[in-house]
């Protein structure tokens, strides 16, 4: 399947926080890098995931939970196979 | 068939692993939701009808050819999550309005440039005309060029749903912080839970159950539709956008129908959090109010919409330029409102892919990247 990653107004994608400085991160985006503001999730940190819509990163990913999901979709595989 | 890349080779791309779109996986998915709708299907003897009501999940569901697959016992229908498309006509007559005034630069996310007005013309004509028009990624671009250009009035198109408004009033707050005031907003955020309201409150919906925004409910968390699985026993998924989310979504909500429960559900919740973004949420109950807003084809919705509130209205557009709201018809046949409420699809319309296609949209549901009728033209059904 190709991936769904489109669109404009909702769209939001993950990167990660290579630095940070006054509200303003450094993203990396699978290689591609934007600054990004802070304002709307002031608790990040260097490496942290975040979701970023429109040059706003609007939440923080949890990398532990993504691997979990993924774990599950794998588990359901296994089962049934 | 070929088996999954292992979890293990995913591990360092995470967020970006190609697990999320692995084919035998999604198939192993696809089994599940034939013997799950069959399920549902006994139970009920009616056809389910799934709602995804974000634009992005549409065409996130158009692009990967994922609707084949779905078993002929379940029907995707497209809800009105599409920003541009469920901004009223005379709402885009204002944005044009704003948009010709000689010393105005009307700052824009892309989608908005080919929506018509009423007058038969969208904001590319107008350009050609000499109006200034910038398209920007992120509404700090528009502040950027209200920075660097002082004598132009940079006014900001704000059509959005909860996803954006927060990125809005971080701006508004970061303009007043450093005395820009040569920017501007006019205001027209629309919100997801009364959208939904609006959805059940018809006796004729035959909505079996929602596939919730992703984006919006990271910024407003899982509470705000607590009462739609409970007041109106409608079962609901907050849903990511990746193909293999997208299915397990489907499957969560089938399980809940198979069994007669109405929950809310959160299987993105890798970014989605119960109380959502808390800090995304007090931004945006500073500098905005809730009020009354104008959906195409729909109307008037009560507290249905953000404007700016009094504290900021400084750096309201619609009260700087005077510009008034005219109700405005919708292009004659065009089917947009009935679509964004589920009760049609793109193919019932009679001007679906003939008068009107993507180079000459006659409704935004053609025009948006997220609309209806463009992923179906662009995907087919």
């Amino acid at each position: 399947m190709r991936s769904t990653i489109q669109g404009t107004m909702c769209l939001a994608v993950p990167g990660k926080i290579i630095a940070l400085e006054k509200g303003n991160a450094e993203v990396d985006f699978s290689g591609v890098k934007r600054s990004v503001s802070m304002d709307l999730v002031p608790s990040a940190k260097k490496g942290d995931y975040v979701l970023v819509h429109a040059g706003f990163a609007i939440q923080l990913l949890d990398s532990e939970d993504a691997r979990e999901t993924l774990k599950l979709f794998q588990e359901i595989y296994d089962r049934s196979r | 068939m070929t088996a999954p890349a292992k979890l293990e080779n995913a591990e360092k791309y995470r967020f970006n692993s190609p697990l999320w779109r692995d084919k035998s996986l999604a198939s192993h998915a696809f089994a599940e939701m034939r013997a799950l709708t069959a399920q549902v299907s006994e139970r009920t003897g009616k056809t389910v009808n799934i709602m995804e009501v974000c634009g992005t999940h549409t065409m996130a569901i158009a692009s990967s050819g994922m609707r084949k697959l779905f078993p002929p016992g379940l029907k995707m229908l497209s809800g009105p999550g599409c920003p541009v498309c469920v901004t009223s006509q005379g709402d885009i007559d204002r944005i044009l309005s704003l948009a010709a005034l000689p010393e105005v630069t009307l700052a824009t996310f892309g989608d908005m440039l080919k929506v018509k007005g009423s007058g038969g013309f969208d904001l590319n004509h107008l350009r050609e005309k000499g109006a200034d028009i910038l398209v920007v990624y992120s509404p700090l671009d528009a502040l950027a060029f209200a920075r660097s250009n002082p004598l132009r009035q940079v006014v900001f198109a704000g059509v959005g749903f909860e996803t954006t408004a927060p990125l809005i009033a971080a701006s508004v707050l970061r303009a007043r912080k450093e005395k820009i005031k040569n920017f501007s907003v006019i205001a027209l955020f629309k919100l997801v839970p009364p959208a939904l309201k609006l959805l059940l409150s018809d006796p004729q919906n035959n909505i079996s159950g929602f596939l919730l925004p992703g984006h919006v409910s990271a910024i407003i968390g899982v509470e705000p539709y607590r009462f739609v699985a409970r007041g109106h026993k409608v079962p609901c998924v907050i849903t990511g956008f990746e193909p293999l989310d997208i299915l397990a979504g489907i499957n969560m909500l089938l399980r809940q129908l198979a069994r007669g429960r109405a929950e809310v559900e959160d299987e993105y919740y890798r970014a989605v959090k119960k109380s959502g973004n808390p800090t995304a949420i007090k931004l945006m109950a500073k500098v905005f109010s809730p009020a009354d807003a104008s959906w195409r084809a729909i109307g008037r919705v009560k507290k249905s919409g953000l404007v700016l509130s009094p504290e900021f209205s400084g750096f309201d557009a619609v009260r700087r330029f005077k510009i008034a709201y005219r109700e405005a018809p919708e292009p004659r046949g065009c089917l947009c409102g009935a679509i964004l409420m589920g009760r049609s699809i793109p193919p019932d319309c009679k001007l679906f892919a003939k008068a009107c296609n993507p180079s000459s949209a006659v409704g935004p549901c053609m025009v948006s990247s997220e609309g209806a009728c463009a992923a179906w033209f662009k995907y087919g059904g």
